[in-house]
Protein backbone atom coordinates (compact mmCIF):
# COMPACT_ATOMS: atom_id res chain seq x y z
CA UNK A 1 0.00 0.00 0.00
CA UNK A 2 2.85 2.36 0.89
CA UNK A 3 4.54 1.59 -2.25
CA UNK A 4 1.90 2.28 -4.89
CA UNK A 5 0.70 5.45 -2.99
CA UNK A 6 4.21 6.31 -3.54
CA UNK A 7 4.20 5.41 -7.23
CA UNK A 8 0.93 7.39 -8.04
CA UNK A 9 2.03 10.38 -6.95
CA UNK A 10 5.34 10.67 -8.97
CA UNK A 11 2.86 9.87 -11.55
CA UNK A 12 0.95 12.40 -11.10
CA UNK A 13 3.33 15.64 -10.25
CA UNK A 14 7.23 16.21 -11.20
CA UNK A 15 7.12 19.01 -8.80
CA UNK A 16 10.00 18.30 -6.59
CA UNK A 17 8.22 18.72 -3.30
CA UNK A 18 5.49 16.87 -4.01
CA UNK A 19 7.58 13.66 -4.56
CA UNK A 20 8.26 13.58 -1.19
CA UNK A 21 5.92 10.92 0.47
CA UNK A 22 3.08 11.92 2.57
CA UNK A 23 3.29 10.40 6.24
CA UNK A 24 -1.10 11.72 6.64
CA UNK A 25 -3.13 11.48 4.13
CA UNK A 26 -6.75 12.00 5.06
CA UNK A 27 -9.86 12.10 2.45
CA UNK A 28 -13.29 13.32 3.34
CA UNK A 29 -12.54 11.98 6.99
CA UNK A 30 -15.51 12.50 9.47
CA UNK A 31 -15.96 11.65 13.21
CA UNK A 32 -19.48 12.04 14.77
CA UNK A 33 -20.53 11.67 18.33
CA UNK A 34 -24.01 10.93 18.25
CA UNK A 35 -25.77 14.22 16.55
CA UNK A 36 -22.54 16.00 17.01
CA UNK A 37 -20.54 16.48 14.04
CA UNK A 38 -16.73 16.66 15.26
CA UNK A 39 -14.73 16.62 11.89
CA UNK A 40 -16.94 16.99 8.38
CA UNK A 41 -15.23 15.93 5.29
CA UNK A 42 -12.20 16.78 6.01
CA UNK A 43 -9.14 16.15 3.27
CA UNK A 44 -5.29 16.92 3.79
CA UNK A 45 -1.89 15.54 3.45
CA UNK A 46 1.03 16.06 5.41
CA UNK A 47 4.44 15.78 3.55
CA UNK A 48 7.30 13.17 5.24
CA UNK A 49 9.68 16.27 7.02
CA UNK A 50 7.52 19.06 7.21
CA UNK A 51 5.89 20.94 10.07
CA UNK A 52 2.09 21.10 9.18
CA UNK A 53 -0.31 22.45 11.97
CA UNK A 54 -3.97 22.49 12.45
CA UNK A 55 -5.43 25.88 14.07
CA UNK A 56 -9.14 26.53 15.13
CA UNK A 57 -10.94 27.61 18.06
CA UNK A 58 -11.81 25.45 20.80
CA UNK A 59 -14.52 23.08 19.73
CA UNK A 60 -13.46 23.57 16.19
CA UNK A 61 -12.16 19.46 15.99
CA UNK A 62 -8.89 19.66 16.19
CA UNK A 63 -8.19 17.19 19.12
CA UNK A 64 -10.54 14.56 17.57
CA UNK A 65 -8.71 14.76 14.15
CA UNK A 66 -5.53 13.81 15.41
CA UNK A 67 -7.16 11.65 18.00
CA UNK A 68 -8.15 9.74 15.32
CA UNK A 69 -4.01 10.03 13.83
CA UNK A 70 -3.14 8.06 17.09
CA UNK A 71 -5.61 6.20 17.27
CA UNK A 72 -7.52 7.04 20.17
CA UNK A 73 -11.11 7.57 18.27
CA UNK A 74 -12.02 5.20 15.10
CA UNK A 75 -12.75 6.79 12.31
CA UNK A 76 -16.91 7.64 11.13
CA UNK A 77 -16.55 7.91 7.59
CA UNK A 78 -13.74 8.88 5.01
CA UNK A 79 -10.32 7.28 5.12
CA UNK A 80 -7.24 8.53 7.03
CA UNK A 81 -4.01 6.73 6.12
CA UNK A 82 -0.96 7.22 8.17
CA UNK A 83 2.55 6.09 6.38
CA UNK A 84 0.07 4.81 3.39
CA UNK A 85 -1.19 2.52 6.59
CA UNK A 86 -5.03 2.40 7.05
CA UNK A 87 -5.73 3.46 10.74
CA UNK A 88 -8.79 0.63 10.94
CA UNK A 89 -6.29 -1.96 9.99
CA UNK A 90 -2.81 -1.19 11.10
CA UNK A 91 -3.03 0.63 13.99
CA UNK A 92 -0.33 -0.96 16.06
CA UNK A 93 2.38 -0.75 13.46
CA UNK A 94 1.29 3.23 12.71
CA UNK A 95 1.43 3.70 16.58
CA UNK A 96 4.83 1.99 16.80
CA UNK A 97 6.21 4.73 14.28
CA UNK A 98 4.10 7.25 15.87
CA UNK A 99 5.64 9.94 18.78
CA UNK A 100 2.56 11.46 20.76
CA UNK A 101 2.42 14.61 23.39
CA UNK A 102 -1.02 14.52 24.36
CA UNK A 103 -2.21 17.58 25.82
CA UNK A 104 -2.22 16.62 29.35
CA UNK A 105 1.11 16.24 30.62
CA UNK A 106 -0.08 12.28 31.76
CA UNK A 107 3.58 11.42 32.91
CA UNK A 108 3.57 9.03 35.32
CA UNK A 109 3.33 9.87 38.97
CA UNK A 110 4.79 7.01 40.58
CA UNK A 111 8.12 7.26 38.81
CA UNK A 112 10.85 9.40 38.31
CA UNK A 113 12.34 10.96 35.17
CA UNK A 114 14.95 8.39 33.98
CA UNK A 115 12.22 5.49 34.50
CA UNK A 116 9.15 7.50 32.60
CA UNK A 117 10.95 7.36 29.49
CA UNK A 118 12.79 3.35 30.12
CA UNK A 119 9.25 2.18 31.15
CA UNK A 120 7.85 3.98 28.20
CA UNK A 121 10.35 2.66 25.93
CA UNK A 122 8.75 -0.86 27.29
CA UNK A 123 5.81 -0.34 25.76
CA UNK A 124 7.92 -0.15 22.41
CA UNK A 125 9.88 -3.45 23.10
CA UNK A 126 12.85 -1.65 23.27
CA UNK A 127 15.64 -3.92 24.89
CA UNK A 128 16.70 -2.42 28.27
CA UNK A 129 20.30 -1.24 27.61
CA UNK A 130 19.34 0.59 24.12
CA UNK A 131 16.47 2.17 26.24
CA UNK A 132 18.62 3.39 28.94
CA UNK A 133 20.93 4.92 26.22
CA UNK A 134 18.20 6.49 24.93
CA UNK A 135 16.69 7.80 27.37
CA UNK A 136 19.77 9.45 28.91
CA UNK A 137 20.72 11.13 25.68
CA UNK A 138 16.81 12.59 25.41
CA UNK A 139 17.32 13.73 28.82
CA UNK A 140 20.15 15.91 27.47
CA UNK A 141 18.51 16.94 24.20
CA UNK A 142 15.65 18.76 26.88
CA UNK A 143 17.83 19.75 29.43
CA UNK A 144 16.79 17.40 32.21
CA UNK A 145 19.72 15.46 32.87
CA UNK A 146 20.41 16.98 36.44
CA UNK A 147 16.55 15.88 37.43
CA UNK A 148 16.79 12.34 36.81
CA UNK A 149 16.16 11.23 39.99
CA UNK A 150 13.49 13.47 40.75
CA UNK A 151 9.64 12.23 40.70
CA UNK A 152 8.09 13.82 37.56
CA UNK A 153 5.61 15.51 39.36
CA UNK A 154 8.27 17.74 41.12
CA UNK A 155 8.99 19.27 38.20
CA UNK A 156 7.73 22.86 36.55
CA UNK A 157 5.50 23.33 34.43
CA UNK A 158 7.91 23.99 31.43
CA UNK A 159 10.04 20.82 32.27
CA UNK A 160 6.81 18.41 32.52
CA UNK A 161 6.46 19.67 28.84
CA UNK A 162 9.77 18.70 27.75
CA UNK A 163 9.72 15.51 30.01
CA UNK A 164 6.59 14.62 27.58
CA UNK A 165 8.24 15.48 24.51
CA UNK A 166 11.25 13.35 25.13
CA UNK A 167 9.29 10.60 25.68
CA UNK A 168 7.50 11.10 22.50
CA UNK A 169 10.53 10.90 21.19
CA UNK A 170 11.81 7.81 22.93
CA UNK A 171 10.94 5.36 19.98
CA UNK A 172 12.87 7.10 17.39
CA UNK A 173 9.63 8.25 15.34
CA UNK A 174 9.08 9.22 12.03
CA UNK A 175 5.90 11.38 13.37
CA UNK A 176 5.60 13.06 16.22
CA UNK A 177 2.16 14.54 17.01
CA UNK A 178 1.77 17.32 19.53
CA UNK A 179 -1.60 18.43 20.87
CA UNK A 180 -0.70 22.15 22.03
CA UNK A 181 2.81 21.79 23.10
CA UNK A 182 2.74 24.50 25.06
CA UNK A 183 -0.28 25.74 26.47
CA UNK A 184 0.22 27.43 30.08
CA UNK A 185 3.60 27.94 29.66
CA UNK A 186 5.97 30.80 30.76
CA UNK A 187 7.58 32.77 27.60
CA UNK A 188 10.82 31.06 28.66
CA UNK A 189 9.18 27.56 28.64
CA UNK A 190 7.84 28.20 25.59
CA UNK A 191 10.99 29.01 23.88
CA UNK A 192 12.87 26.72 25.11
CA UNK A 193 10.21 23.81 23.82
CA UNK A 194 10.22 25.74 20.14
CA UNK A 195 13.99 25.44 20.36
CA UNK A 196 13.80 21.81 20.71
CA UNK A 197 11.30 21.82 18.40
CA UNK A 198 13.08 23.46 15.89
CA UNK A 199 16.01 21.47 16.30
CA UNK A 200 13.75 18.19 15.41
CA UNK A 201 12.35 19.51 12.29
CA UNK A 202 15.74 20.59 10.88
CA UNK A 203 16.51 16.70 11.55
CA UNK A 204 13.56 16.42 9.10
CA UNK A 205 11.40 14.89 11.60
CA UNK A 206 7.75 15.13 10.26
CA UNK A 207 5.76 16.54 12.84
CA UNK A 208 1.50 17.38 13.31
CA UNK A 209 0.69 20.06 15.56
CA UNK A 210 -2.56 22.01 16.74
CA UNK A 211 -2.13 24.82 19.13
CA UNK A 212 -4.13 28.16 19.75
CA UNK A 213 -0.82 30.30 19.41
CA UNK A 214 -0.23 32.21 16.17
CA UNK A 215 3.04 32.90 16.79
CA UNK A 216 3.96 29.69 17.42
CA UNK A 217 2.45 28.44 13.80
CA UNK A 218 4.11 31.08 12.04
CA UNK A 219 7.34 30.27 13.63
CA UNK A 220 7.25 26.26 13.50
CA UNK A 221 4.73 25.69 11.01
CA UNK A 222 5.93 25.14 7.13
CA UNK A 223 1.69 25.00 6.18
CA UNK A 224 -1.40 24.81 8.52
CA UNK A 225 -4.67 24.72 8.25
CA UNK A 226 -7.54 26.78 9.71
CA UNK A 227 -10.20 24.77 11.03
CA UNK A 228 -13.58 25.75 12.44
CA UNK A 229 -17.07 24.04 13.11
CA UNK A 230 -15.41 20.78 11.75
CA UNK A 231 -14.27 22.15 8.65
CA UNK A 232 -11.17 23.32 7.10
CA UNK A 233 -11.28 26.96 5.94
CA UNK A 234 -8.12 27.63 4.65
CA UNK A 235 -4.65 25.48 4.08
CA UNK A 236 -1.46 26.90 3.19
CA UNK A 237 1.66 28.36 4.20
CA UNK A 238 1.56 30.94 6.99
CA UNK A 239 3.38 33.74 4.64
CA UNK A 240 0.41 32.97 1.68
CA UNK A 241 -2.18 33.27 3.98
CA UNK A 242 -1.42 36.52 5.38
CA UNK A 243 -0.82 37.85 1.91
CA UNK A 244 -3.85 36.36 0.41
CA UNK A 245 -6.38 37.43 3.36
CA UNK A 246 -5.46 40.22 5.04
CA UNK A 247 -1.76 41.65 2.77
CA UNK A 248 0.75 43.54 3.90
CA UNK A 249 -0.26 45.81 7.01
CA UNK A 250 -2.59 46.85 9.48
CA UNK A 251 -4.06 50.07 10.76
CA UNK A 252 -5.45 49.63 14.06
CA UNK A 253 -7.63 52.53 14.81
CA UNK A 254 -9.00 53.07 18.91
CA UNK A 255 -11.93 54.87 18.99
CA UNK A 256 -12.47 56.29 15.04
CA UNK A 257 -13.88 60.01 14.39
CA UNK A 258 -17.10 60.00 12.60
CA UNK A 259 -14.74 62.12 9.93
CA UNK A 260 -12.26 59.25 9.80
CA UNK A 261 -15.05 56.42 9.27
CA UNK A 262 -15.91 59.03 5.92
CA UNK A 263 -13.07 58.69 4.64
CA UNK A 264 -12.76 54.75 4.72
CA UNK A 265 -16.06 54.68 3.26
CA UNK A 266 -15.17 56.82 0.61
CA UNK A 267 -11.98 55.65 -0.23
CA UNK A 268 -13.51 52.27 -0.75
CA UNK A 269 -10.48 50.08 1.85
CA UNK A 270 -11.48 47.01 3.54
CA UNK A 271 -11.70 47.39 6.70
CA UNK A 272 -13.68 45.39 10.28
CA UNK A 273 -15.44 47.46 12.55
CA UNK A 274 -14.88 45.82 16.04
CA UNK A 275 -16.87 48.23 18.27
CA UNK A 276 -14.30 50.42 19.37
CA UNK A 277 -11.83 49.79 17.30
CA UNK A 278 -11.39 49.95 13.63
CA UNK A 279 -9.18 47.40 11.80
CA UNK A 280 -8.03 48.52 8.74
CA UNK A 281 -6.69 45.91 6.02
CA UNK A 282 -4.05 47.63 3.38
CA UNK A 283 -1.46 46.81 0.56
CA UNK A 284 0.38 49.87 0.97
CA UNK A 285 0.29 50.81 4.65
CA UNK A 286 2.71 53.23 4.83
CA UNK A 287 1.28 56.10 2.78
CA UNK A 288 -2.05 55.49 4.01
CA UNK A 289 -1.05 55.31 7.44
CA UNK A 290 0.34 59.19 7.11
CA UNK A 291 -2.37 60.10 5.03
CA UNK A 292 -4.59 59.11 8.07
CA UNK A 293 -2.84 59.68 11.26
CA UNK A 294 -2.04 63.48 9.93
CA UNK A 295 -5.47 63.79 9.20
CA UNK A 296 -7.77 62.08 11.41
CA UNK A 297 -6.60 61.14 13.84
CA UNK A 298 -3.11 62.26 15.75
CA UNK A 299 -2.90 59.21 18.68
CA UNK A 300 -4.10 55.83 18.76
CA UNK A 301 -3.57 54.92 15.21
CA UNK A 302 -1.15 52.42 14.83
CA UNK A 303 0.47 50.63 11.45
CA UNK A 304 1.63 47.53 12.23
CA UNK A 305 2.67 43.75 9.94
CA UNK A 306 -0.45 41.93 9.00
CA UNK A 307 -0.09 38.30 11.22
CA UNK A 308 -1.13 35.35 11.26
CA UNK A 309 -3.70 36.03 13.54
CA UNK A 310 -5.60 38.42 11.50
CA UNK A 311 -6.35 35.37 8.74
CA UNK A 312 -7.44 33.39 11.99
CA UNK A 313 -9.49 36.02 13.58
CA UNK A 314 -11.29 37.39 9.78
CA UNK A 315 -12.10 33.79 9.17
CA UNK A 316 -13.10 32.28 12.37
CA UNK A 317 -14.67 35.59 13.79
CA UNK A 318 -14.68 37.31 16.50
CA UNK A 319 -17.45 35.88 18.89
CA UNK A 320 -16.50 33.58 21.73
CA UNK A 321 -16.22 29.95 21.73
CA UNK A 322 -17.35 28.40 24.98
CA UNK B 1 -8.08 0.25 17.97
CA UNK B 2 -11.23 -0.36 16.10
CA UNK B 3 -14.57 0.74 17.18
CA UNK B 4 -15.21 -3.04 19.00
CA UNK B 5 -13.58 -4.60 21.66
CA UNK B 6 -10.79 -7.25 20.75
CA UNK B 7 -9.86 -10.48 22.20
CA UNK B 8 -6.90 -11.15 20.20
CA UNK B 9 -4.71 -10.37 22.99
CA UNK B 10 -0.48 -10.03 22.18
CA UNK B 11 1.75 -11.09 25.48
CA UNK B 12 2.38 -7.21 25.42
CA UNK B 13 0.45 -6.66 28.11
CA UNK B 14 3.51 -7.96 30.36
CA UNK B 15 4.71 -4.46 29.67
CA UNK B 16 1.70 -3.35 31.54
CA UNK B 17 2.54 -5.55 34.26
CA UNK B 18 6.02 -4.84 34.52
CA UNK B 19 5.35 -0.95 34.75
CA UNK B 20 3.40 -2.14 38.11
CA UNK B 21 6.06 -4.32 39.69
CA UNK B 22 8.56 -1.33 38.96
CA UNK B 23 5.88 0.78 40.86
CA UNK B 24 5.89 -1.97 43.56
CA UNK B 25 9.72 -2.38 43.64
CA UNK B 26 10.25 0.88 45.42
CA UNK B 27 7.39 0.88 47.68
CA UNK B 28 7.53 -2.73 48.69
CA UNK B 29 8.02 -2.39 52.58
CA UNK B 30 5.02 -1.16 53.21
CA UNK B 31 3.38 -3.58 50.80
CA UNK B 32 4.38 -6.43 53.01
CA UNK B 33 3.25 -5.03 55.97
CA UNK B 34 -0.52 -5.93 56.10
CA UNK B 35 -0.23 -9.14 55.07
CA UNK B 36 2.99 -9.85 57.64
CA UNK B 37 0.79 -8.18 60.54
CA UNK B 38 -3.17 -8.99 59.58
CA UNK B 39 -3.07 -12.57 60.24
CA UNK B 40 -0.72 -11.74 64.08
CA UNK B 41 -3.82 -9.47 64.93
CA UNK B 42 -6.30 -11.69 63.74
CA UNK B 43 -4.77 -15.13 65.80
CA UNK B 44 -4.42 -12.75 68.56
CA UNK B 45 -8.02 -11.58 68.52
CA UNK B 46 -9.85 -14.67 67.74
CA UNK B 47 -7.07 -17.41 68.84
CA UNK B 48 -6.91 -15.50 72.68
CA UNK B 49 -9.99 -13.94 72.79
CA UNK B 50 -12.89 -15.28 70.97
CA UNK B 51 -11.44 -18.93 70.27
CA UNK B 52 -12.09 -19.74 73.91
CA UNK B 53 -15.68 -19.04 74.36
CA UNK B 54 -16.06 -20.96 70.48
CA UNK B 55 -14.14 -23.67 71.47
CA UNK B 56 -13.43 -26.63 68.78
CA UNK B 57 -15.27 -26.78 65.35
CA UNK B 58 -15.90 -30.09 63.28
CA UNK B 59 -14.93 -29.93 59.92
CA UNK B 60 -14.23 -33.29 57.36
CA UNK B 61 -14.29 -35.36 60.75
CA UNK B 62 -11.83 -33.67 62.32
CA UNK B 63 -11.90 -31.11 65.30
CA UNK B 64 -10.11 -28.10 64.39
CA UNK B 65 -9.10 -25.01 66.95
CA UNK B 66 -11.25 -21.93 65.75
CA UNK B 67 -7.97 -20.12 64.85
CA UNK B 68 -6.84 -23.29 62.71
CA UNK B 69 -10.30 -23.06 61.02
CA UNK B 70 -10.39 -19.41 60.44
CA UNK B 71 -6.89 -18.75 58.98
CA UNK B 72 -7.28 -20.26 55.82
CA UNK B 73 -10.09 -18.34 55.08
CA UNK B 74 -8.23 -15.50 56.16
CA UNK B 75 -5.73 -15.76 53.29
CA UNK B 76 -8.84 -16.57 50.80
CA UNK B 77 -10.21 -12.78 52.07
CA UNK B 78 -6.83 -11.52 51.34
CA UNK B 79 -6.59 -12.94 47.84
CA UNK B 80 -10.26 -10.81 47.30
CA UNK B 81 -8.97 -7.68 48.71
CA UNK B 82 -5.67 -7.69 47.13
CA UNK B 83 -7.28 -7.90 43.74
CA UNK B 84 -10.30 -6.46 44.24
CA UNK B 85 -8.75 -3.11 45.74
CA UNK B 86 -6.20 -3.05 42.92
CA UNK B 87 -8.44 -3.49 40.19
CA UNK B 88 -11.11 -0.64 41.81
CA UNK B 89 -9.33 1.93 43.04
CA UNK B 90 -5.56 1.41 42.16
CA UNK B 91 -6.89 1.14 38.45
CA UNK B 92 -9.14 3.89 38.80
CA UNK B 93 -6.89 6.20 39.62
CA UNK B 94 -4.60 5.13 37.38
CA UNK B 95 -6.27 5.51 34.48
CA UNK B 96 -8.86 8.44 35.62
CA UNK B 97 -6.46 10.89 37.63
CA UNK B 98 -3.14 10.24 36.24
CA UNK B 99 -4.23 9.40 32.68
CA UNK B 100 -1.45 6.47 32.67
CA UNK B 101 -3.67 4.58 30.43
CA UNK B 102 -3.88 7.24 27.97
CA UNK B 103 -0.36 7.35 27.63
CA UNK B 104 -0.13 3.76 26.74
CA UNK B 105 -2.46 3.94 24.72
CA UNK B 106 -0.21 6.23 22.37
CA UNK B 107 2.45 2.75 22.28
CA UNK B 108 1.75 -0.08 20.24
CA UNK B 109 -0.56 -1.37 23.15
CA UNK B 110 -4.06 -1.78 23.03
CA UNK B 111 -6.60 -0.83 25.79
CA UNK B 112 -7.51 -4.27 25.96
CA UNK B 113 -3.65 -5.57 26.41
CA UNK B 114 -3.64 -2.39 29.13
CA UNK B 115 -6.62 -3.98 31.59
CA UNK B 116 -5.15 -7.80 30.63
CA UNK B 117 -1.96 -6.51 32.49
CA UNK B 118 -3.59 -4.47 34.89
CA UNK B 119 -6.10 -7.76 36.11
CA UNK B 120 -2.92 -9.95 35.87
CA UNK B 121 -1.10 -7.53 37.88
CA UNK B 122 -4.01 -7.24 40.78
CA UNK B 123 -3.63 -11.53 40.83
CA UNK B 124 0.28 -11.03 40.98
CA UNK B 125 -0.76 -8.93 44.10
CA UNK B 126 -3.01 -11.57 45.60
CA UNK B 127 -0.39 -14.17 45.26
CA UNK B 128 2.21 -12.28 46.79
CA UNK B 129 -0.03 -11.31 49.65
CA UNK B 130 -1.33 -14.60 49.84
CA UNK B 131 2.54 -16.31 49.91
CA UNK B 132 3.20 -13.88 53.05
CA UNK B 133 0.75 -15.19 55.11
CA UNK B 134 0.98 -18.70 54.09
CA UNK B 135 4.61 -17.80 55.76
CA UNK B 136 3.03 -16.34 58.75
CA UNK B 137 0.80 -18.95 59.46
CA UNK B 138 3.00 -21.84 58.96
CA UNK B 139 5.10 -20.08 62.01
CA UNK B 140 2.04 -20.87 64.01
CA UNK B 141 1.59 -24.26 62.60
CA UNK B 142 -1.59 -23.71 61.39
CA UNK B 143 -0.84 -24.82 57.67
CA UNK B 144 -0.62 -28.51 56.44
CA UNK B 145 1.89 -29.22 54.03
CA UNK B 146 2.18 -30.22 51.18
CA UNK B 147 -1.45 -29.94 50.19
CA UNK B 148 -1.65 -26.14 51.75
CA UNK B 149 0.79 -25.01 48.51
CA UNK B 150 -1.79 -25.24 46.29
CA UNK B 151 -2.90 -22.28 47.93
CA UNK B 152 -0.35 -20.39 46.36
CA UNK B 153 -1.80 -20.46 42.29
CA UNK B 154 -5.04 -20.77 43.89
CA UNK B 155 -4.29 -17.11 44.71
CA UNK B 156 -3.11 -16.46 41.36
CA UNK B 157 -6.67 -17.75 39.81
CA UNK B 158 -8.99 -16.13 42.56
CA UNK B 159 -6.68 -12.88 42.10
CA UNK B 160 -7.98 -12.98 38.03
CA UNK B 161 -11.73 -13.68 39.22
CA UNK B 162 -11.82 -10.76 41.86
CA UNK B 163 -9.42 -9.10 39.71
CA UNK B 164 -12.09 -9.35 36.68
CA UNK B 165 -15.09 -8.30 38.19
CA UNK B 166 -13.12 -5.18 39.71
CA UNK B 167 -12.13 -3.91 36.89
CA UNK B 168 -15.52 -4.41 35.59
CA UNK B 169 -16.75 -1.94 38.03
CA UNK B 170 -14.17 0.36 37.31
CA UNK B 171 -15.32 0.62 33.59
CA UNK B 172 -18.77 1.27 35.09
CA UNK B 173 -18.15 3.18 38.04
CA UNK B 174 -18.79 7.31 36.94
CA UNK B 175 -16.76 8.49 39.74
CA UNK B 176 -14.27 7.06 42.77
CA UNK B 177 -16.92 7.28 45.91
CA UNK B 178 -19.20 5.01 43.74
CA UNK B 179 -16.85 2.39 44.81
CA UNK B 180 -18.43 2.04 48.20
CA UNK B 181 -21.76 0.75 46.43
CA UNK B 182 -20.16 -2.60 45.12
CA UNK B 183 -17.89 -2.53 48.78
CA UNK B 184 -21.09 -2.30 50.38
CA UNK B 185 -23.23 -4.49 48.78
CA UNK B 186 -21.02 -7.57 46.99
CA UNK B 187 -17.98 -7.52 48.73
CA UNK B 188 -18.94 -6.95 52.66
CA UNK B 189 -21.29 -9.68 52.70
CA UNK B 190 -19.17 -11.76 50.70
CA UNK B 191 -16.89 -11.02 53.84
CA UNK B 192 -18.80 -12.08 56.35
CA UNK B 193 -21.20 -14.97 54.65
CA UNK B 194 -19.02 -17.10 52.60
CA UNK B 195 -17.70 -19.52 55.14
CA UNK B 196 -15.47 -17.21 56.17
CA UNK B 197 -15.67 -16.82 60.30
CA UNK B 198 -18.16 -19.73 60.54
CA UNK B 199 -19.06 -22.74 58.76
CA UNK B 200 -22.01 -22.22 56.09
CA UNK B 201 -24.16 -24.66 57.33
CA UNK B 202 -25.04 -22.70 60.45
CA UNK B 203 -26.81 -20.33 57.94
CA UNK B 204 -30.60 -21.42 57.35
CA UNK B 205 -30.86 -23.15 54.05
CA UNK B 206 -32.02 -19.99 51.67
CA UNK B 207 -28.93 -18.33 52.50
CA UNK B 208 -26.53 -22.06 52.30
CA UNK B 209 -27.81 -21.78 48.48
CA UNK B 210 -27.19 -18.18 48.67
CA UNK B 211 -23.88 -17.93 49.76
CA UNK B 212 -22.92 -20.67 46.95
CA UNK B 213 -23.15 -17.77 44.46
CA UNK B 214 -20.69 -16.17 46.39
CA UNK B 215 -17.04 -16.29 45.08
CA UNK B 216 -15.96 -15.84 48.06
CA UNK B 217 -17.68 -18.93 49.38
CA UNK B 218 -15.82 -21.18 46.40
CA UNK B 219 -12.39 -19.70 47.47
CA UNK B 220 -12.82 -20.18 50.89
CA UNK B 221 -13.86 -23.70 50.56
CA UNK B 222 -10.80 -24.39 49.04
CA UNK B 223 -8.39 -22.70 51.28
CA UNK B 224 -9.90 -24.28 53.79
CA UNK B 225 -9.54 -27.86 52.79
CA UNK B 226 -6.07 -26.98 51.65
CA UNK B 227 -4.64 -25.19 54.14
CA UNK B 228 -5.68 -28.10 56.24
CA UNK B 229 -4.02 -30.93 53.93
CA UNK B 230 -7.56 -31.86 52.13
CA UNK B 231 -7.99 -33.02 48.72
CA UNK B 232 -10.94 -34.36 46.84
CA UNK B 233 -12.46 -34.76 43.56
CA UNK B 234 -15.51 -32.57 44.72
CA UNK B 235 -12.82 -29.18 44.90
CA UNK B 236 -12.90 -29.43 41.55
CA UNK B 237 -16.67 -27.60 41.26
CA UNK B 238 -15.10 -24.86 43.16
CA UNK B 239 -12.51 -24.53 41.24
CA UNK B 240 -14.89 -24.72 38.29
CA UNK B 241 -16.71 -22.14 39.55
CA UNK B 242 -13.74 -19.38 39.63
CA UNK B 243 -12.73 -20.16 36.15
CA UNK B 244 -16.25 -19.89 34.98
CA UNK B 245 -16.47 -16.64 37.10
CA UNK B 246 -13.19 -15.24 35.70
CA UNK B 247 -14.42 -15.83 31.85
CA UNK B 248 -17.47 -14.35 32.61
CA UNK B 249 -15.74 -11.16 33.98
CA UNK B 250 -12.58 -10.92 32.17
CA UNK B 251 -14.34 -10.25 28.83
CA UNK B 252 -17.19 -8.15 30.09
CA UNK B 253 -14.11 -5.93 31.88
CA UNK B 254 -12.16 -5.82 28.59
CA UNK B 255 -15.90 -4.64 27.02
CA UNK B 256 -16.69 -2.03 29.48
CA UNK B 257 -13.30 -0.37 29.83
CA UNK B 258 -13.13 -0.04 25.78
CA UNK B 259 -16.39 1.29 26.11
CA UNK B 260 -15.06 3.54 28.53
CA UNK B 261 -11.95 4.50 26.77
CA UNK B 262 -12.02 4.56 23.11
CA UNK B 263 -13.98 7.21 21.38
Amino acid sequence: MFRSSHKAMRVKTTDQEEEREHVIEAEGLRKTFGDFVAVDDVSFKVRQGECFGILGPNGAGKTSMIRMIYGFSPITGGSLRVFGIDVSRGLRKIKSRVGVCQQENNLDPDLDVLKNLEVYARYFDIPRKEAHNRAEELLEFIGLDHRKKARSTELSGGMMRRLVIARALINSPDLVILDEPTTGLDPQSRHQVWDRLEKLRSQGLSILMTTHYMDEASRLCDRLIIMDHGRILVLGEPIDLIRKYVGQNIIEVAEPSKELRAYIQSEGLEYEDVGPRLIIYSEDGEDLFHEMSNNYCREGCTLRMATLEDVFLKLTGRDLRE
Amino acid sequence: MTGRVSFRISKRFIRVWQRNLTVYQKTWKISFIPPLLEPLFYILAFGVGLGVLVGKIHYNNIEVSYVGFIAPALIAITIMYNAFFENTFASFVRMYYQKTFDAIMATPLSVEEIITGEIIWGATKSLIAASIMLGIMSLFGLITYPVGLLIIPLAFLGGVAFGSVGMFFTGMVPSIEIFNLPIFLFITPMFLFSGTFFPVENLPAWAQGLSLLFPLTHLVKLTRAFGLGFTSIELLWSVLYLLTFSLIFFPLALFVMHRRLIK
